[in-house]
Protein backbone atom coordinates (compact mmCIF):
# COMPACT_ATOMS: atom_id res chain seq x y z
CA UNK A 1 0.00 0.00 0.00
CA UNK A 2 1.95 3.28 1.42
CA UNK A 3 5.36 3.56 1.32
CA UNK A 4 7.22 6.26 2.43
CA UNK A 5 8.58 7.84 -0.85
CA UNK A 6 11.04 10.22 0.49
CA UNK A 7 14.36 10.06 -1.39
CA UNK A 8 17.36 10.10 0.39
CA UNK A 9 17.83 13.71 -0.69
CA UNK A 10 14.55 14.78 1.12
CA UNK A 11 14.99 17.00 4.03
CA UNK A 12 13.72 15.49 6.91
CA UNK A 13 10.61 16.39 8.59
CA UNK A 14 10.92 18.88 11.17
CA UNK A 15 14.35 19.31 10.60
CA UNK A 16 13.68 22.18 7.32
CA UNK A 17 14.84 25.50 8.04
CA UNK A 18 12.00 27.89 9.25
CA UNK A 19 12.20 30.93 6.85
CA UNK A 20 10.13 32.99 8.75
CA UNK A 21 11.02 32.39 12.24
CA UNK A 22 14.33 34.92 12.88
CA UNK A 23 12.71 37.43 10.94
CA UNK A 24 9.50 37.83 12.78
CA UNK A 25 10.38 35.76 16.27
CA UNK A 26 7.47 37.88 18.16
CA UNK A 27 4.61 36.44 16.71
CA UNK A 28 3.36 32.63 17.17
CA UNK A 29 2.29 32.54 13.86
CA UNK A 30 4.90 34.36 12.05
CA UNK A 31 5.11 31.37 9.60
CA UNK A 32 1.81 31.74 8.90
CA UNK A 33 1.48 33.66 5.56
CA UNK A 34 -1.87 33.53 4.63
CA UNK A 35 -3.09 34.20 8.07
CA UNK A 36 -4.64 30.87 8.48
CA UNK A 37 -4.42 31.07 12.42
CA UNK A 38 -3.96 27.64 14.10
CA UNK A 39 -8.01 27.16 14.75
CA UNK A 40 -8.53 26.94 10.60
CA UNK A 41 -5.07 25.23 10.44
CA UNK A 42 -6.35 22.54 12.90
CA UNK A 43 -9.64 21.81 10.95
CA UNK A 44 -7.76 21.57 7.84
CA UNK A 45 -5.07 19.10 9.60
CA UNK A 46 -8.15 16.76 11.23
CA UNK A 47 -9.68 15.46 8.46
CA UNK A 48 -6.74 13.76 6.75
CA UNK A 49 -5.74 12.79 10.63
CA UNK A 50 -9.30 11.08 11.19
CA UNK A 51 -8.57 8.92 7.97
CA UNK A 52 -5.58 7.96 9.00
CA UNK A 53 -6.61 6.99 12.62
CA UNK A 54 -9.32 5.04 11.52
CA UNK A 55 -7.87 2.91 8.57
CA UNK A 56 -4.35 3.02 8.93
CA UNK A 57 -3.65 3.36 13.26
CA UNK A 58 -6.37 1.80 14.45
CA UNK A 59 -6.13 -1.48 12.33
CA UNK A 60 -2.13 -1.87 13.49
CA UNK A 61 -2.87 -1.38 17.63
CA UNK A 62 -5.92 -3.19 17.11
CA UNK A 63 -3.91 -6.16 15.95
CA UNK A 64 -2.21 -6.68 19.50
CA UNK A 65 -5.36 -7.32 21.06
CA UNK A 66 -6.53 -9.65 18.23
CA UNK A 67 -3.61 -11.65 18.61
CA UNK A 68 -4.39 -12.43 22.08
CA UNK A 69 -7.63 -13.50 21.01
CA UNK A 70 -9.28 -16.91 19.25
CA UNK A 71 -11.28 -14.34 17.00
CA UNK A 72 -12.96 -16.45 14.06
CA UNK A 73 -15.16 -15.06 11.22
CA UNK A 74 -18.17 -18.02 11.86
CA UNK A 75 -18.89 -20.19 14.64
CA UNK A 76 -19.13 -20.34 18.43
CA UNK A 77 -15.49 -17.93 18.45
CA UNK A 78 -16.84 -15.25 16.28
CA UNK A 79 -19.92 -14.53 18.57
CA UNK A 80 -17.74 -14.64 21.58
CA UNK A 81 -13.93 -14.50 21.17
CA UNK A 82 -11.93 -15.30 24.11
CA UNK A 83 -8.90 -13.95 25.15
CA UNK A 84 -6.46 -16.84 24.60
CA UNK A 85 -3.54 -15.00 26.28
CA UNK A 86 0.07 -15.63 23.98
CA UNK A 87 -1.16 -18.86 22.95
CA UNK A 88 -1.04 -17.78 19.02
CA UNK A 89 2.43 -16.40 19.89
CA UNK A 90 3.67 -20.03 21.19
CA UNK A 91 1.48 -21.79 18.77
CA UNK A 92 3.36 -19.78 15.80
CA UNK A 93 6.47 -20.19 16.83
CA UNK A 94 5.97 -23.89 17.27
CA UNK A 95 4.15 -24.08 13.83
CA UNK A 96 6.37 -25.67 11.11
CA UNK A 97 4.24 -23.51 8.30
CA UNK A 98 5.09 -20.54 9.82
CA UNK A 99 8.65 -20.82 10.44
CA UNK A 100 9.30 -22.25 6.73
CA UNK A 101 6.96 -19.46 5.22
CA UNK A 102 9.67 -17.64 7.70
CA UNK A 103 12.51 -18.88 6.46
CA UNK A 104 10.90 -18.53 2.62
CA UNK A 105 10.79 -14.94 3.05
CA UNK A 106 14.59 -14.19 4.23
CA UNK A 107 15.35 -16.40 1.15
CA UNK A 108 13.04 -14.18 -0.98
CA UNK A 109 14.41 -10.62 0.55
CA UNK A 110 17.75 -11.38 0.60
CA UNK A 111 17.88 -13.09 -3.23
CA UNK A 112 15.47 -10.93 -5.00
CA UNK A 113 16.01 -8.04 -3.12
CA UNK A 114 19.49 -7.49 -1.65
CA UNK A 115 21.35 -9.58 -4.47
CA UNK A 116 19.10 -9.19 -7.27
CA UNK A 117 17.84 -5.81 -7.56
CA UNK A 118 20.20 -4.09 -5.78
CA UNK A 119 23.19 -5.75 -7.56
CA UNK A 120 21.31 -5.51 -11.56
CA UNK A 121 20.23 -2.03 -10.35
CA UNK A 122 23.67 -0.82 -9.82
CA UNK A 123 25.40 -3.20 -13.10
CA UNK A 124 22.67 -1.66 -15.42
CA UNK A 125 23.72 2.41 -13.85
CA UNK A 126 27.47 1.91 -14.08
CA UNK A 127 27.31 0.04 -17.83
CA UNK A 128 24.76 2.85 -18.59
CA UNK A 129 27.62 5.44 -18.00
CA UNK A 130 29.65 4.57 -21.37
CA UNK A 131 26.64 3.50 -23.51
CA UNK A 132 25.23 5.61 -26.43
CA UNK A 133 22.43 7.38 -25.53
CA UNK A 134 19.75 5.32 -27.28
CA UNK A 135 21.14 2.21 -25.58
CA UNK A 136 20.80 4.10 -22.55
CA UNK A 137 17.40 5.12 -22.95
CA UNK A 138 16.04 1.59 -23.96
CA UNK A 139 17.35 -0.49 -21.13
CA UNK A 140 15.87 2.41 -18.79
CA UNK A 141 12.91 1.93 -20.32
CA UNK A 142 12.32 -1.56 -19.91
CA UNK A 143 13.75 -1.50 -16.36
CA UNK A 144 10.92 1.49 -15.62
CA UNK A 145 7.55 -0.55 -17.79
CA UNK A 146 8.53 -3.83 -15.23
CA UNK A 147 8.59 -1.22 -12.54
CA UNK A 148 5.24 0.49 -13.55
CA UNK A 149 2.91 -2.37 -15.31
CA UNK A 150 0.30 -3.53 -12.85
CA UNK A 151 1.09 -6.91 -10.55
CA UNK A 152 -1.34 -8.61 -12.32
CA UNK A 153 -0.36 -8.05 -15.80
CA UNK A 154 3.28 -8.88 -14.69
CA UNK A 155 2.20 -12.12 -13.17
CA UNK A 156 0.45 -13.54 -16.09
CA UNK A 157 3.35 -12.16 -17.94
CA UNK A 158 5.47 -14.67 -15.87
CA UNK A 159 3.29 -17.52 -15.83
CA UNK A 160 3.16 -17.45 -19.34
CA UNK A 161 7.11 -17.25 -19.99
CA UNK A 162 7.76 -19.77 -17.63
CA UNK A 163 4.99 -22.72 -18.97
CA UNK A 164 5.61 -25.87 -19.13
CA UNK A 165 4.11 -26.59 -22.55
CA UNK A 166 4.39 -23.48 -23.87
CA UNK A 167 6.57 -20.77 -22.27
CA UNK A 168 9.00 -18.98 -23.91
CA UNK A 169 11.74 -19.84 -21.41
CA UNK A 170 11.51 -23.51 -22.50
CA UNK A 171 11.67 -22.97 -26.04
CA UNK A 172 14.59 -20.85 -25.64
CA UNK A 173 16.71 -22.84 -23.57
CA UNK A 174 15.47 -26.50 -25.23
CA UNK A 175 14.44 -27.47 -22.18
CA UNK A 176 10.82 -29.02 -23.52
CA UNK A 177 8.40 -30.05 -20.05
CA UNK A 178 10.45 -27.96 -17.71
CA UNK A 179 7.58 -26.99 -15.09
CA UNK A 180 9.73 -24.07 -13.64
CA UNK A 181 6.67 -23.18 -11.09
CA UNK A 182 6.61 -26.47 -9.80
CA UNK A 183 10.33 -27.27 -10.05
CA UNK A 184 12.14 -24.12 -8.95
CA UNK A 185 8.69 -22.52 -7.30
CA UNK A 186 11.11 -19.69 -4.80
CA UNK A 187 13.87 -19.68 -7.58
CA UNK A 188 10.89 -18.33 -9.80
CA UNK A 189 9.61 -15.71 -8.01
CA UNK A 190 13.33 -14.13 -6.63
CA UNK A 191 13.93 -13.89 -10.38
CA UNK A 192 10.29 -12.41 -11.14
CA UNK A 193 10.79 -9.65 -8.10
CA UNK A 194 14.56 -9.29 -9.30
CA UNK A 195 12.81 -8.26 -12.85
CA UNK A 196 10.07 -6.11 -11.12
CA UNK A 197 11.71 -4.02 -9.00
CA UNK A 198 14.87 -3.31 -10.11
CA UNK A 199 13.91 0.54 -11.01
CA UNK A 200 14.32 1.99 -7.86
CA UNK A 201 17.38 0.73 -7.08
CA UNK A 202 18.82 2.17 -10.76
CA UNK A 203 16.89 5.35 -10.10
CA UNK A 204 18.96 5.61 -6.75
CA UNK A 205 22.31 4.74 -7.77
CA UNK A 206 21.95 6.74 -10.68
CA UNK A 207 21.28 9.65 -8.22
CA UNK A 208 24.04 8.65 -5.94
CA UNK A 209 26.95 8.30 -8.35
CA UNK A 210 25.45 12.11 -10.21
CA UNK A 211 26.95 12.95 -6.34
CA UNK A 212 30.35 11.30 -7.29
CA UNK A 213 33.28 13.69 -7.97
CA UNK A 214 34.25 13.16 -11.45
CA UNK A 215 37.66 14.59 -10.96
CA UNK A 216 37.97 11.94 -7.79
CA UNK A 217 36.81 9.45 -11.03
CA UNK A 218 39.78 10.70 -13.41
CA UNK A 219 42.92 11.07 -11.08
CA UNK A 220 42.25 7.69 -10.13
CA UNK A 221 41.97 6.74 -13.80
CA UNK A 222 45.29 8.40 -14.46
CA UNK A 223 46.66 6.62 -11.60
CA UNK A 224 46.39 3.97 -13.20
CA UNK A 225 43.11 2.21 -10.96
CA UNK A 226 41.20 -0.42 -12.90
CA UNK A 227 37.85 -0.68 -12.65
CA UNK A 228 37.00 -2.38 -9.72
CA UNK A 229 39.75 -0.21 -7.91
CA UNK A 230 38.16 2.63 -8.79
CA UNK A 231 34.31 1.16 -7.66
CA UNK A 232 36.14 -0.16 -4.46
CA UNK A 233 38.19 3.18 -3.47
CA UNK A 234 36.36 5.86 -5.19
CA UNK A 235 32.76 5.25 -5.77
CA UNK A 236 31.77 2.93 -3.06
CA UNK A 237 32.70 5.35 0.09
CA UNK A 238 30.71 8.54 -1.58
CA UNK A 239 27.46 6.27 -2.57
CA UNK A 240 27.29 4.00 1.06
CA UNK A 241 24.96 6.22 2.36
CA UNK A 242 22.39 5.47 -0.62
CA UNK A 243 23.48 1.38 -0.83
CA UNK A 244 22.06 1.37 2.97
CA UNK A 245 19.37 3.19 2.19
CA UNK A 246 18.39 1.41 -0.80
CA UNK A 247 19.30 -1.96 0.73
CA UNK A 248 16.41 -1.07 3.83
CA UNK A 249 13.75 -0.01 1.75
CA UNK A 250 13.56 -2.59 -0.92
CA UNK A 251 14.11 -5.48 2.06
CA UNK A 252 10.63 -3.47 3.69
CA UNK A 253 8.92 -3.92 0.38
CA UNK A 254 9.94 -7.26 -0.53
CA UNK A 255 8.95 -8.13 2.78
CA UNK A 256 5.74 -6.96 2.11
CA UNK A 257 4.98 -7.84 -1.34
CA UNK A 258 1.98 -10.00 -2.41
CA UNK A 259 3.21 -10.62 -5.80
CA UNK A 260 4.20 -14.27 -5.34
CA UNK A 261 0.14 -15.05 -4.31
CA UNK A 262 -0.57 -13.91 -8.21
CA UNK A 263 2.13 -16.29 -9.58
CA UNK A 264 2.01 -19.34 -7.30
CA UNK A 265 -0.01 -19.19 -4.91
CA UNK A 266 2.52 -19.82 -2.70
CA UNK A 267 2.83 -23.55 -3.92
CA UNK A 268 3.63 -26.30 -4.14
CA UNK A 269 3.02 -27.13 -0.79
CA UNK A 270 4.08 -23.57 0.86
CA UNK A 271 7.41 -23.94 -1.34
CA UNK A 272 6.45 -20.59 -2.22
CA UNK A 273 4.97 -19.71 0.39
CA UNK A 274 5.99 -16.18 1.68
CA UNK A 275 4.99 -14.46 4.71
CA UNK A 276 2.33 -12.21 3.40
CA UNK A 277 0.94 -15.40 1.39
CA UNK A 278 1.04 -17.34 4.58
CA UNK A 279 -1.17 -14.42 6.40
CA UNK A 280 -3.79 -14.47 3.54
CA UNK A 281 -4.09 -18.34 3.21
CA UNK A 282 -4.45 -19.00 7.43
CA UNK A 283 -5.98 -15.56 8.01
CA UNK A 284 -8.44 -14.51 5.26
CA UNK A 285 -8.63 -18.27 3.47
CA UNK A 286 -9.34 -20.60 6.83
CA UNK A 287 -10.59 -17.64 8.80
CA UNK A 288 -8.27 -18.05 11.47
CA UNK A 289 -8.09 -14.56 12.49
CA UNK A 290 -6.65 -14.29 15.96
CA UNK A 291 -3.62 -16.22 14.63
CA UNK A 292 -3.22 -14.29 11.68
CA UNK A 293 -3.39 -11.54 13.68
CA UNK A 294 -0.59 -12.70 15.69
CA UNK A 295 1.56 -13.43 12.62
CA UNK A 296 0.47 -9.59 11.06
CA UNK A 297 2.12 -8.30 14.44
CA UNK A 298 4.86 -9.68 14.19
CA UNK A 299 5.33 -8.55 10.29
CA UNK A 300 4.49 -5.15 11.94
CA UNK A 301 6.98 -5.54 14.06
CA UNK A 302 9.89 -6.46 11.62
CA UNK A 303 8.59 -3.30 9.64
CA UNK A 304 9.46 -1.04 12.69
CA UNK A 305 12.56 -2.29 12.83
CA UNK A 306 13.51 -1.93 8.93
CA UNK A 307 11.85 1.52 9.00
CA UNK A 308 13.63 2.72 12.29
CA UNK A 309 16.44 1.73 10.74
CA UNK A 310 15.77 3.50 7.54
CA UNK A 311 14.56 6.73 9.36
CA UNK A 312 18.06 6.63 11.39
CA UNK A 313 20.31 6.61 8.74
CA UNK A 314 18.64 9.76 7.31
CA UNK A 315 18.99 11.39 10.14
CA UNK A 316 22.95 10.14 10.45
CA UNK A 317 23.58 11.28 7.00
CA UNK A 318 22.68 15.08 7.51
CA UNK A 319 25.63 17.42 8.18
CA UNK B 1 41.62 -0.06 -31.38
CA UNK B 2 43.39 -3.06 -30.47
CA UNK B 3 42.19 -6.67 -30.08
CA UNK B 4 41.86 -5.96 -26.16
CA UNK B 5 40.24 -3.23 -26.44
CA UNK B 6 37.95 -4.56 -29.19
CA UNK B 7 37.37 -7.74 -26.79
CA UNK B 8 36.60 -5.39 -24.00
CA UNK B 9 33.51 -3.73 -26.02
CA UNK B 10 31.94 -7.34 -27.12
CA UNK B 11 31.67 -8.16 -23.73
CA UNK B 12 30.10 -4.89 -22.76
CA UNK B 13 27.50 -4.81 -25.39
CA UNK B 14 27.43 -8.58 -24.48
CA UNK B 15 26.66 -7.87 -21.28
CA UNK B 16 24.09 -5.06 -22.06
CA UNK B 17 22.29 -7.02 -24.92
CA UNK B 18 21.71 -10.02 -21.93
CA UNK B 19 20.32 -7.68 -20.12
CA UNK B 20 18.16 -6.06 -22.44
CA UNK B 21 16.72 -9.73 -22.75
CA UNK B 22 16.30 -10.76 -19.41
CA UNK B 23 14.15 -7.04 -19.11
CA UNK B 24 12.16 -7.48 -22.76
CA UNK B 25 11.48 -11.28 -22.70
CA UNK B 26 8.66 -10.86 -20.68
CA UNK B 27 7.04 -8.00 -21.98
CA UNK B 28 6.92 -9.15 -25.41
CA UNK B 29 3.86 -11.39 -25.37
CA UNK B 30 1.91 -8.19 -23.73
CA UNK B 31 2.49 -6.32 -27.07
CA UNK B 32 2.35 -9.38 -29.45
CA UNK B 33 -0.49 -11.65 -28.54
CA UNK B 34 -3.07 -9.05 -28.17
CA UNK B 35 -2.66 -8.60 -31.65
CA UNK B 36 -2.77 -12.63 -32.49
CA UNK B 37 -5.17 -14.25 -34.34
CA UNK B 38 -4.40 -17.75 -32.06
CA UNK B 39 -2.67 -16.09 -29.24
CA UNK B 40 -0.49 -19.23 -27.32
CA UNK B 41 1.32 -18.56 -24.41
CA UNK B 42 4.86 -18.59 -26.30
CA UNK B 43 5.88 -15.48 -27.82
CA UNK B 44 5.55 -14.56 -31.56
CA UNK B 45 4.88 -12.75 -34.01
CA UNK B 46 0.73 -12.37 -34.57
CA UNK B 47 -1.03 -12.80 -37.82
CA UNK B 48 -2.23 -9.68 -37.02
CA UNK B 49 -6.27 -8.96 -36.26
CA UNK B 50 -8.20 -6.86 -33.59
CA UNK B 51 -10.50 -9.70 -32.78
CA UNK B 52 -9.52 -9.71 -29.66
CA UNK B 53 -10.64 -6.89 -28.81
CA UNK B 54 -13.89 -7.86 -29.68
CA UNK B 55 -13.97 -10.64 -27.46
CA UNK B 56 -13.34 -8.22 -24.92
CA UNK B 57 -16.10 -5.50 -25.00
CA UNK B 58 -18.54 -8.62 -25.23
CA UNK B 59 -17.58 -9.79 -22.16
CA UNK B 60 -19.74 -9.10 -19.43
CA UNK B 61 -17.23 -8.14 -16.53
CA UNK B 62 -14.29 -6.57 -18.54
CA UNK B 63 -15.24 -3.27 -19.48
CA UNK B 64 -17.08 -2.79 -16.31
CA UNK B 65 -14.23 -3.91 -14.33
CA UNK B 66 -12.13 -0.66 -16.00
CA UNK B 67 -14.73 1.39 -14.92
CA UNK B 68 -14.52 0.21 -11.27
CA UNK B 69 -10.99 0.75 -11.69
CA UNK B 70 -11.31 4.11 -12.60
CA UNK B 71 -13.86 4.95 -10.17
CA UNK B 72 -11.72 3.53 -7.23
CA UNK B 73 -8.96 5.58 -8.58
CA UNK B 74 -10.83 8.90 -9.36
CA UNK B 75 -12.30 8.51 -5.61
CA UNK B 76 -9.03 7.65 -3.31
CA UNK B 77 -7.36 10.48 -5.86
CA UNK B 78 -9.74 13.28 -4.67
CA UNK B 79 -10.23 12.35 -1.02
CA UNK B 80 -6.31 12.02 -0.76
CA UNK B 81 -5.48 15.04 -2.87
CA UNK B 82 -8.08 16.76 -1.29
CA UNK B 83 -7.65 16.22 2.11
CA UNK B 84 -3.94 15.84 1.85
CA UNK B 85 -3.01 19.12 0.15
CA UNK B 86 -5.38 20.98 3.05
CA UNK B 87 -3.07 19.29 5.46
CA UNK B 88 0.48 20.18 4.06
CA UNK B 89 -0.27 23.17 3.74
CA UNK B 90 -1.31 23.51 7.42
CA UNK B 91 1.52 21.82 8.44
CA UNK B 92 3.96 23.32 6.59
CA UNK B 93 2.67 27.00 7.24
CA UNK B 94 1.63 26.97 11.04
CA UNK B 95 3.43 25.87 13.66
CA UNK B 96 0.53 23.54 15.53
CA UNK B 97 2.01 22.11 18.62
CA UNK B 98 3.34 19.11 17.76
CA UNK B 99 3.74 18.75 14.50
CA UNK B 100 7.22 18.09 14.04
CA UNK B 101 6.69 14.51 16.50
CA UNK B 102 3.34 14.10 14.37
CA UNK B 103 5.51 14.40 10.92
CA UNK B 104 7.86 11.88 12.06
CA UNK B 105 5.25 9.61 13.40
CA UNK B 106 3.04 9.92 9.55
CA UNK B 107 5.95 9.15 8.14
CA UNK B 108 7.13 5.66 10.31
CA UNK B 109 3.75 5.09 10.19
CA UNK B 110 3.15 4.92 6.01
CA UNK B 111 5.81 2.75 6.08
CA UNK B 112 5.12 -0.05 8.77
CA UNK B 113 1.40 -0.69 8.39
CA UNK B 114 1.44 -1.58 4.60
CA UNK B 115 -1.74 -3.45 3.31
CA UNK B 116 0.05 -6.86 3.44
CA UNK B 117 1.10 -6.57 7.23
CA UNK B 118 -1.89 -5.18 8.47
CA UNK B 119 -4.02 -7.07 5.87
CA UNK B 120 -5.97 -8.91 8.63
CA UNK B 121 -7.11 -5.93 11.42
CA UNK B 122 -8.41 -3.94 7.77
CA UNK B 123 -10.18 -6.85 7.16
CA UNK B 124 -11.71 -7.52 10.56
CA UNK B 125 -12.94 -3.57 10.42
CA UNK B 126 -14.34 -3.41 7.14
CA UNK B 127 -16.43 -6.28 8.42
CA UNK B 128 -17.45 -4.58 11.40
CA UNK B 129 -18.22 -1.21 10.01
CA UNK B 130 -19.99 -3.46 7.03
CA UNK B 131 -18.57 -2.51 4.39
CA UNK B 132 -17.27 -5.60 3.23
CA UNK B 133 -18.09 -5.63 -0.40
CA UNK B 134 -18.45 -1.90 -0.65
CA UNK B 135 -16.31 0.05 -2.88
CA UNK B 136 -16.09 2.77 -0.13
CA UNK B 137 -14.62 0.82 2.29
CA UNK B 138 -11.86 -0.06 -0.60
CA UNK B 139 -11.79 4.02 -0.84
CA UNK B 140 -11.11 4.76 2.60
CA UNK B 141 -8.93 2.24 3.27
CA UNK B 142 -6.26 3.20 0.26
CA UNK B 143 -6.98 6.46 1.27
CA UNK B 144 -5.66 6.03 4.70
CA UNK B 145 -3.00 4.34 3.63
CA UNK B 146 -1.58 6.67 0.65
CA UNK B 147 -2.31 10.02 2.80
CA UNK B 148 0.84 9.89 5.03
CA UNK B 149 2.70 9.89 1.80
CA UNK B 150 0.85 12.05 0.03
CA UNK B 151 1.01 14.70 2.79
CA UNK B 152 4.61 14.52 2.42
CA UNK B 153 4.69 14.81 -0.98
CA UNK B 154 2.78 18.57 -1.23
CA UNK B 155 4.47 19.50 2.64
CA UNK B 156 7.46 19.18 0.39
CA UNK B 157 6.38 21.01 -2.51
CA UNK B 158 4.67 23.68 -0.31
CA UNK B 159 8.25 24.06 2.00
CA UNK B 160 9.74 25.39 -1.20
CA UNK B 161 7.02 27.65 -2.30
CA UNK B 162 7.78 31.45 -1.05
CA UNK B 163 5.76 32.93 1.46
CA UNK B 164 5.91 36.22 -0.31
CA UNK B 165 2.82 35.64 -2.31
CA UNK B 166 0.93 35.22 0.46
CA UNK B 167 2.49 37.97 2.35
CA UNK B 168 1.73 40.74 -0.43
CA UNK B 169 -2.00 38.97 -1.23
CA UNK B 170 -2.84 39.89 2.13
CA UNK B 171 -1.52 43.33 2.29
CA UNK B 172 -3.76 43.60 -0.18
CA UNK B 173 -6.56 42.68 1.86
CA UNK B 174 -7.41 39.45 0.51
CA UNK B 175 -8.66 36.91 3.21
CA UNK B 176 -7.07 33.40 4.08
CA UNK B 177 -9.23 31.11 2.14
CA UNK B 178 -9.21 33.86 -0.83
CA UNK B 179 -5.27 33.52 -0.57
CA UNK B 180 -5.31 29.34 -0.76
CA UNK B 181 -7.78 29.45 -3.60
CA UNK B 182 -6.10 31.95 -6.07
CA UNK B 183 -2.46 32.42 -4.54
CA UNK B 184 -1.86 29.23 -2.74
CA UNK B 185 -3.18 26.46 -5.06
CA UNK B 186 -2.16 27.57 -8.50
CA UNK B 187 1.78 27.89 -7.46
CA UNK B 188 1.77 24.49 -5.66
CA UNK B 189 -0.57 23.17 -9.04
CA UNK B 190 2.81 20.64 -10.09
CA UNK B 191 3.06 19.36 -6.04
CA UNK B 192 -0.59 18.63 -6.55
CA UNK B 193 -0.24 16.70 -9.65
CA UNK B 194 2.18 14.52 -8.69
CA UNK B 195 0.51 13.25 -6.10
CA UNK B 196 -2.72 12.69 -7.95
CA UNK B 197 -0.72 10.94 -10.70
CA UNK B 198 0.79 9.00 -7.78
CA UNK B 199 -2.44 7.95 -5.98
CA UNK B 200 -3.61 6.89 -9.50
CA UNK B 201 -0.99 4.97 -10.49
CA UNK B 202 -0.72 3.21 -6.86
CA UNK B 203 -4.73 2.53 -7.05
CA UNK B 204 -4.75 1.29 -10.77
CA UNK B 205 -2.30 -1.33 -9.83
CA UNK B 206 -3.27 -2.34 -6.20
CA UNK B 207 -4.70 -6.22 -5.96
CA UNK B 208 -4.39 -7.25 -2.69
CA UNK B 209 -7.15 -4.37 -0.95
CA UNK B 210 -9.97 -5.15 -3.27
CA UNK B 211 -9.22 -8.64 -3.48
CA UNK B 212 -9.89 -9.23 0.47
CA UNK B 213 -12.56 -6.69 0.62
CA UNK B 214 -14.87 -7.27 -2.21
CA UNK B 215 -16.67 -10.28 -3.11
CA UNK B 216 -18.57 -9.63 -6.21
CA UNK B 217 -17.18 -9.81 -9.61
CA UNK B 218 -19.56 -6.73 -10.95
CA UNK B 219 -17.99 -4.58 -8.26
CA UNK B 220 -14.25 -5.51 -8.72
CA UNK B 221 -11.38 -3.25 -10.46
CA UNK B 222 -9.65 -4.85 -13.21
CA UNK B 223 -6.51 -6.29 -10.77
CA UNK B 224 -9.06 -8.55 -9.70
CA UNK B 225 -10.72 -9.73 -12.59
CA UNK B 226 -7.71 -10.41 -14.73
CA UNK B 227 -6.51 -12.46 -11.91
CA UNK B 228 -9.93 -14.19 -11.67
CA UNK B 229 -9.59 -14.96 -15.84
CA UNK B 230 -6.19 -16.75 -15.97
CA UNK B 231 -6.94 -18.77 -12.42
CA UNK B 232 -10.59 -19.79 -12.86
CA UNK B 233 -10.49 -23.47 -13.92
CA UNK B 234 -10.92 -24.71 -17.70
CA UNK B 235 -8.56 -23.55 -20.58
CA UNK B 236 -7.57 -19.37 -20.09
CA UNK B 237 -9.18 -17.76 -22.52
CA UNK B 238 -5.56 -16.14 -23.95
CA UNK B 239 -7.13 -13.54 -26.41
CA UNK B 240 -9.47 -12.43 -23.75
CA UNK B 241 -6.52 -12.24 -21.45
CA UNK B 242 -3.97 -10.39 -23.59
CA UNK B 243 -5.90 -7.94 -24.67
CA UNK B 244 -7.13 -6.73 -21.25
CA UNK B 245 -4.40 -6.78 -19.86
CA UNK B 246 -2.94 -4.73 -22.63
CA UNK B 247 -5.90 -2.12 -22.30
CA UNK B 248 -5.63 -2.22 -18.67
CA UNK B 249 -2.00 -1.71 -18.74
CA UNK B 250 -1.81 1.88 -21.20
CA UNK B 251 -2.77 4.12 -18.61
CA UNK B 252 -0.05 3.58 -16.23
CA UNK B 253 2.36 3.44 -19.36
CA UNK B 254 0.91 6.92 -20.51
CA UNK B 255 0.98 8.48 -16.96
CA UNK B 256 4.45 7.19 -16.59
CA UNK B 257 5.26 8.88 -19.92
CA UNK B 258 3.28 12.09 -19.24
CA UNK B 259 5.40 12.37 -15.71
CA UNK B 260 8.39 11.58 -17.26
CA UNK B 261 8.49 13.96 -20.19
CA UNK B 262 6.94 17.24 -18.13
CA UNK B 263 8.92 16.44 -14.94
CA UNK B 264 11.48 13.83 -15.58
CA UNK B 265 11.51 10.63 -13.81
CA UNK B 266 14.20 11.79 -11.41
CA UNK B 267 14.56 11.35 -7.70
CA UNK B 268 12.74 14.54 -7.04
CA UNK B 269 9.36 14.96 -7.01
CA UNK B 270 9.07 11.20 -5.08
CA UNK B 271 6.55 8.99 -7.16
CA UNK B 272 6.74 5.55 -6.65
CA UNK B 273 3.99 2.74 -6.88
Amino acid sequence: MAQATSPPTDREPGREPEPGRGRASAAAGADDAAGLGRVRASAFVVPALGLVGVFLVFPAIWTLYLGLTNFRLTGVAAAHPKVVGLDNYTNALGDPGFLNSLWLTLLYVLGSAVVGQSVLGFVVVWLMREAPRAVRTTVETLVMLAWILPSSVVSFLWIAMLDRDAGTLNALLHTPGTAWLISHPLLSIIVFNTWRGTAFSMLLYSAALDGVPPSQLESARLAGASGWQQLRDVVFPHIRGHLLTNLLLISLWTFNDFAPYLITAGGPNGASETLPVFVYQTAISDGRLGFGSAISLLMLLINLVLAVGYLRLLRERRP
Amino acid sequence: MTPAQWLRRLGFYLVIVLIAAFLALPVLWLVFAPFDRTPTLATSLPAWTLHNFATLADNPYALRSLGNSVLLAVGTMVLVTVLGALAAYALSRVRIPGRDGLLYALLLLSSIVTGTAAMVPIFLLIYQLNLIDSQLGVVLVLSGGLLPAAIFIMKDFMDTTPRSYEESARVFGAGPLQILRDVVVPVVRPGIATCAVWTVVNVWGNFLTPFILLRSPEKSPAAVVLYTFYTEGGQPNLGLISAFSLLYSVPVVAMYLFVNRRYGFRFHGGIKR
